[in-house]
């Protein structure tokens, strides 16, 4: 147990400190920083998908005016390490996946640069390429772990004999599509070289780790890289690692020292270089006696990876310990396949791995003739299943019938297809969400002193979440002072290290760095410190870890419209209720919950990368044709949070809330459509053309 | 390359433009106003949305070089009630979309004062009712991936002087 | 971008010898399609000349119908009393187009000559008959639910994208044109082409032909008219397929009637079939159903990635029955 803060600041509904700033756009991401005499990148991309680059012819390029110089795998430098693969840019001639970088075209002006990068030759000699995911290729591997450090495979009991001896069962095949990150700002790097020192102005989830994993490649020393990022328009994941434009914006700088490279990427080449949620095909075998009380659980999951890089999604891990059932197993194989490497997005792993297990329980229940409710309730573990330890707080059941009562649930009709208002078919349908409470191993922060103030500093990252508020809050309740007092810096290597803001970690990870901060100083100074004074503070270790199952919970439900002549499909309602620990700041806290949920009714209605096995790459590629859900999609979306205050976590009490949105939320509009029209549809997204069939 | 002036938020500037420029780029580029943001380069996501003689347009499609002597509003020079709803309903997270959401805001708003029906209005001979619905729909052109959506319709309603 | 010139026009004529005595060269009026081909490589002119100073932006009045300047931008028209209580359906196919901002800036000359929005023909780096003739189609095979099911040809299978075009095809617009010989104007149904052997010209206009007007004739019932796009979200999305439908019912019975798709071919889809089918027959839903049934007896479905677009065929139907189930 942590001595946990007495929450005054924390808890508080307080606005955004950045808001001013985000309404009139003064705000500065990682291409805007004004940089003096900037020059421009543009990225030069291979249009097959598996070969070797033979011939990059740059005359034309070069004659364009205003060009200053292309960079090829024939000219760059050589890299200090290219252990890394989908960082080994311009390294070798080999093609792996449609959309590589094979050149990089810097110019005085933007307009000169592309089309110079248009104009350059690149000769290539094809070879056949697959990128094609199925459950039956005869080539699917076991990796050895899935992300970051699980098992790949797990059994417990014996689920075949409890599917033979079970009273109902269902045994079904789901998919989840290839689906792109896709944050609003594209991601960016302005980078200079100037005397044996690197600055970067990246679009990044982590200044820190961009530092080293660039120093790493450049072979330079830490020290020689400096990360600034203060603003990020947006991440999921994607700007969680480094991707291959930072070292070609780096590149760029190192081959024209003190000049300011400024690289943005086109929305079209964040669908092949910043990494994707892998597709998946899950395997759900559910079993139950006629009590509604599960006797098995299974999720075998087939999903994709790159050839040149193995990134293996966690999808089948939620399985493991969300309900109680006897006997279970899980397993995780992959396809290496020409295809870009995949990468975090939202709730890797819980995201699509909910969305199987959860419609399956859907179908369970109806079956059972149970309320899909009641059916979850049943099947509440007194334990984690897993690791046989206690849960440092659990909340399921609590979300489940709160949300019932928001939402109206009461008195719902469990027959399928049966209700009409005017020309639409209308149903509802619910879901579990889990995400773990995670805290990373390191993080430090420093608390100053002067002028009466007192300063947070941290290299954390606010893509969003509301982090420039609510350190503000921790650290002012750390302190013991007023939030007024409190100034918070971060995003800045200057600053103490901090982990990358993922995994829903920032806050309890940054904010415990904090709170340690906090104490070593007033241990030092007491309460009448003296201006320059100062003092650091680490994250402690997670002891918690080893004796609790730390996790967050949540129910949500779903009404669901689908108009009887077309299919078309609407979310009217979407109502979110989360266990997440203490909230710190209430207002932050929804919209990151209201965020999830809208990016999961996206991914259960819209979102769908159409990789074209013949190109080898996502056709879709831009806003028009990769749909994600407008305004008028999702206008009506509320959460709420049941009180829940954990002393294990951290000092905050607090889980994190990032992610946990839009875990369950596609499950939970698919169950829905189903119980709108009888039409139980299995892959996603949801869309008219699957519904259609069925309506008559 | 052609000289144009810009008359941003008020204050002329002359530039010399590349005609392949977009008032975008001219904007964050050359006159270092990066508050228009680029989310997607090809009209789809509004981020670039500015206020082109007091309409909404997006500035990703619109030539620099067609804008001489044109009043061009962006949101650092926007001075209305919806930033400040904006900021009291927590209307965005990363705030990539926001400048673009808050001149598409005073654009829409204006046109509905100046009573065009939207693709909702169910009757389209009367004049409109600023609804939760009418208000999505005619926002729905500024893509928000950080899901603000719900709380970007209750700022509307409080800017337009409903009940926030 | 190839760089280009840029030239604000004087007056049309003007405009129509520059455009037409230069090969490259080409008008641009709201620049929502063009401005994106420009920087997709898509096209790649050397000279722009801007007509949105001399095209007409007023609607009149004239012979009972209404006159639409070129320059018309689609907010200001649909926006427009007149054709909100004349022509409805055109109100609602504009204001179900794009967005609030792209409408600002789309013109009436415009919109019916942006280009298809098939994912290929946009991305330079994938074979395109219509925009490199003889390159091959990679849509065929390829990814095709926003493709078409009737009038395509094995050389292209793409869709017309306007919503307003769909309309404009139902109300038997006329279009004016000027030309290097002068003025000319002909029934918009014939402004667009199917692809045939030569997809890459989308209609039947020559170089340097500028739209200076699209005439609304009279019409005693496009009143009873309607505009139902289906699309894969609820705003800011190209049709799956749309109807567009004039009705006009008498003792029950269908006197006249117009019927246009969108989301179905290379051109609006003037439904001709089903109108002639429907003519005389009770005003009901089975008649509508012979009806449309008769315009998709043609229809064929591509095959394809994601499961092709052989759903359109009865997502057709079903729309077109309940749009005019609903006029009635
Ligand atoms: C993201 C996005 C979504 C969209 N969604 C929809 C939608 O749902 N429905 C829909 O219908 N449209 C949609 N559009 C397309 C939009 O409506 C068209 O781009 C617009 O109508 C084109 O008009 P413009 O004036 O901007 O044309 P421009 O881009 O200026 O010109 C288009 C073409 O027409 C030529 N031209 C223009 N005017 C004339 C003239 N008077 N005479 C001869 N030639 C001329 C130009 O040379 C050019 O080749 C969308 C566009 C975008 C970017
Ligand atoms: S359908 Fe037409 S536009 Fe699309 S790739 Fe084929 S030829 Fe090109
Ligand atoms: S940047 Fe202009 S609409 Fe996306
Ligand atoms: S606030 Fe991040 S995209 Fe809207």
């Amino acid at each position: 147990m942590t001595e946990l803060l007495r929450p005054q600041a924390i808890g508080q509904d307080l606005a955004r400190r950045d808001g001013p700033d985000k309404v009139t756009g003064t705000a500065t991401y990682a291409n805007e920083t004004p940089v003096e005499n900037p020059a421009y990148c543009h990225l030069i991309q291979a249009d097959i998908a598996r070969g070797r680059v033979s011939a990059v012819d740059t005359a034309e390029a070069e004659d364009v005016p205003g060009v200053i110089a292309v960079l090829t795998p024939g000219t760059s430098e050589r890299l200090s390490s290219t252990e890394d693969k989908e960082l080994a840019v311009l390294q070798t001639t080999d093609v792996a996946f449609r959309g590589q970088i094979v050149g990089i075209v810097i110019a005085e002006t933007p307009e000169a640069a592309r089309q110079a990068a248009r104009l350059a030759a690149v000769t290539c000699s094809e070879q056949t390429h697959d990128v094609s995911l199925s459950a039956d290729r005869v080539d699917l591997y076991k990796p050895d772990k899935v992300n970051p450090s699980f098992a790949t495979d797990t059994s417990v009991g014996d689920v075949s004999a409890a599917m033979d001896s079970a009273a109902a069962t269902v045994t079904e095949t789901y998919t989840t599509a290839m689906n792109h990150n896709n944050p609003m700002e594209p991601h960016a790097t302005t980078a200079l070289w100037n005397d044996g020192q690197l600055t970067l102005w990246d679009s990044t989830q982590g200044v820190h780790s961009v530092r080293s994993t660039v120093a790493k490649v450049f072979g330079l020393d830490k020290g020689q890289v400096r990360v600034v990022c203060p603003y990020v328009g947006g991440g999921f994941g994607s700007k969680g690692t480094v991707h291959a434009h930072v070292v070609a914006a780096a590149m760029a700088a190192r081959a024209l020292p003190g000049r300011a490279m400024k690289l943005a990427l086109t929305r079209q080449q964040m669908f092949s270089l910043v990494g994707y949620r892998t597709p998946t095909i899950q395997r759900v075998r559910l079993a139950a006696d006629r009590d509604g009380r599960l006797s098995a659980i299974a999720l075998d999951v087939v999903e994709q990876t790159s050839r040149i890089k193995e990134f293996a999604e966690q999808t089948a891990v939620a399985a493991r310990m969300m309900y109680a059932a006897p006997n279970r197993a899980t397993s995780h194989r992959l396809a290496a396949l020409d295809v870009p490497v995949p990468s975090w997005m939202r709730a890797p792993g819980e995201c699509p791995g909910m969305f199987g297990p959860e419609v399956a329980m859907d179908e369970l229940a109806e079956r059972l003739g149970i309320d899909p409710i009641e059916f979850r309730v049943r099947n509440e573990p007194a334990r984690d299943p897993e690791s046989g330890n206690p849960f440092s707080s659990r909340h399921l059941v609590a979300c489940l019938r709160d949300g019932a009562e928001r939402f109206g649930w009461a008195d719902r009709d469990p027959r399928p297809g049966v209700r009409r208002d005017g020309d639409w078919l209308v149903g509802s349908g619910v879901a579990s969400s889990v995400y773990p409470a995670s805290r990373q191993a390191q993080s430090d922060a420093t608390i100053r002193f002067a002028d009466g103030r007192y300063a947070a500093e941290i290299g954390a990252a606010d893509l969003g979440t509301g982090a420039w508020t609510t350190l503000a809050q921790i650290a002012a309740d750390a302190l013991d002072v007023p939030l007024d007092l409190v100034d918070v810096r971060i995003g800045d290597t200057d600053y103490p290290f901090a982990s990358v803001a993922g995994g829903s970690s920032g806050t309890s990870t940054w904010g415990s760095a904090i709170v340690a901060a906090a104490r070593a100083f007033r241990e030092k100074y007491g309460l009448d410190p003296a201006d320059g004074d100062e003092a650091q503070g680490q994250v402690p270790e997670y002891q918690a870890q080893e004796r609790y199952a730390l996790y967050a919970f949540g129910a949500q439900f779903a009404e669901v419209r689908v108009h009887a002549d077309t299919g078309e499909i609407r979310v009217p309602r979407l109502v979110g209720v989360f266990a997440a620990g203490r909230i710190i700041n209430p207002r932050t806290a929804r919209s990151q919950f209201i965020g999830g949920m809208t990016m999961g009714m996206s991914m259960a209605l819209h979102e769908n990368s159409v990789l074209d096995p013949a190109t080898g790459h996502v056709v879709n590629h831009d806003f028009a044709e990769y749909h994600i859900a407008t305004c008028a999609d999702a206008a009506n979306i509320e959460a709420y949070w049941v009180d829940e205050s954990d002393p294990h976590v951290n000092p905050m009490g607090s889980k994190g809330v990032g992610e946990i949105g839009i875990v369950g939320t596609a499950a939970a509009i698919a169950n829905a459509a189903y119980h709108a029209t009888g039409v139980r549809v299995r892959d996603l997204p949801v869309t008219l053309d699957k519904l259609l069939p069925g309506l008559d | 390359m052609p000289e144009i002036t810009v008359r941003a938020n008020g204050h002329a500037r002359r530039v010399a433009v590349d005609t392949r420029s977009t008032l975008l780029d001219v904007l964050r580029e050359q006159l270092g106003d990066t508050s228009p943001k680029k989310g997607c380069d090809h009209g789809q996501c509004g981020a670039c949305t500015v206020l082109l003689s007091g309409r909404r347009v997006l500035s990703c499609l619109t030539l620099a070089v067609s804008c001489d002597d044109a009043e061009v509003t962006t949101a650092a020079g926007v001075s209305h009630a919806v930033q400040q709803a904006f900021v009291d309903h927590d209307a965005f997270q990363c705030g990539y979309c926001t400048p673009g959401q808050i001149c598409s805001a005073v654009g829409m708003l204006d046109e509905f004062a100046d009573g065009w029906p939207s693709h909702v209005t169910p009757d389209l001979t009367a004049a409109p009712e600023l609804t939760d619905d009418e208000m999505a729909e005619r926002m729905s052109g500024n893509l928000c991936r950080c899901g603000a959506y719900a709380n970007i319709v209750p700022a509307l309603r409080q800017a337009a002087g409903g009940p926030g | 971008m190839k760089p280009f010139d840029y030239r604000t026009a004087t007056d049309m004529g003007t405009a129509v010898a520059e455009v037409s005595g230069r090969p490259d060269a080409r008008f641009v009026a709201g620049g929502t399609n063009l401005v994106d081909h420009l920087k997709l490589g898509v096209a790649e002119p050397d000279l722009l000349v801007d007509i949105t100073a001399v095209t007409s932006a007023a609607v009149e009045d004239r012979d009972g119908g209404l006159w639409i300047g070129a320059g018309v931008r689609n907010s200001d028209l649909a926006a427009d009393r007149r054709v909100r209580e004349r022509y409805p359906v055109l109100a609602q196919a504009l204001l179900s187009g794009a967005s609030g901002q792209l409408r600002n800036m789309a013109t009436t000359g415009g919109n019916p000559l942006q280009r298809t929005r098939c994912v290929y023909f946009q991305d330079v780096t994938t074979p395109c008959n219509k925009r490199v003739p003889g390159s091959g189609c990679s849509a065929i095979g390829g990814y095709t639910r926003y493709h078409a099911i009737l009038g395509a040809s094995e050389h292209c299978v793409a869709t017309h994208p306007s919503d307003m075009a769909v309309a404009l095809s139902a109300l038997d617009a006329k279009v004016h044109v000027l030309t290097p010989e002068g003025e000319r104007s002909f029934p918009f149904v014939d402004l667009h082409r199917l692809p045939g052997e030569k997809p890459d010209q989308d209609t039947r206009l020559q170089h340097g032909d500028l739209i200076t007007a699209i005439e609304l004739p009279p019409s005693p019932f496009a009143q009873q008219s309607r505009y139902r796009k289906v699309r894969d979200r609820a705003s800011y999305a190209f049709a799956l397929v749309s109807v567009a439908a004039a009705l006009d019912v008498a003792d029950g019975i269908v006197r006249d009637v117009r019927i246009a798709l969108g989301g179905v071919a290379h051109t609006p889809w003037r439904a001709y079939k089903a109108e002639q089918v429907l003519r005389g027959q009770p005003a009901e839903v089975a008649s509508y159903r012979l009806a449309a049934d008769a315009e998709m007896a043609d229809a064929r479905a591509l095959d394809g990635i994601d499961g092709g677009n052989g759903f359109k065929i009865p997502l057709v139907t079903r729309t077109l029955v309940a749009t005019l189930r609903d006029l009635t």
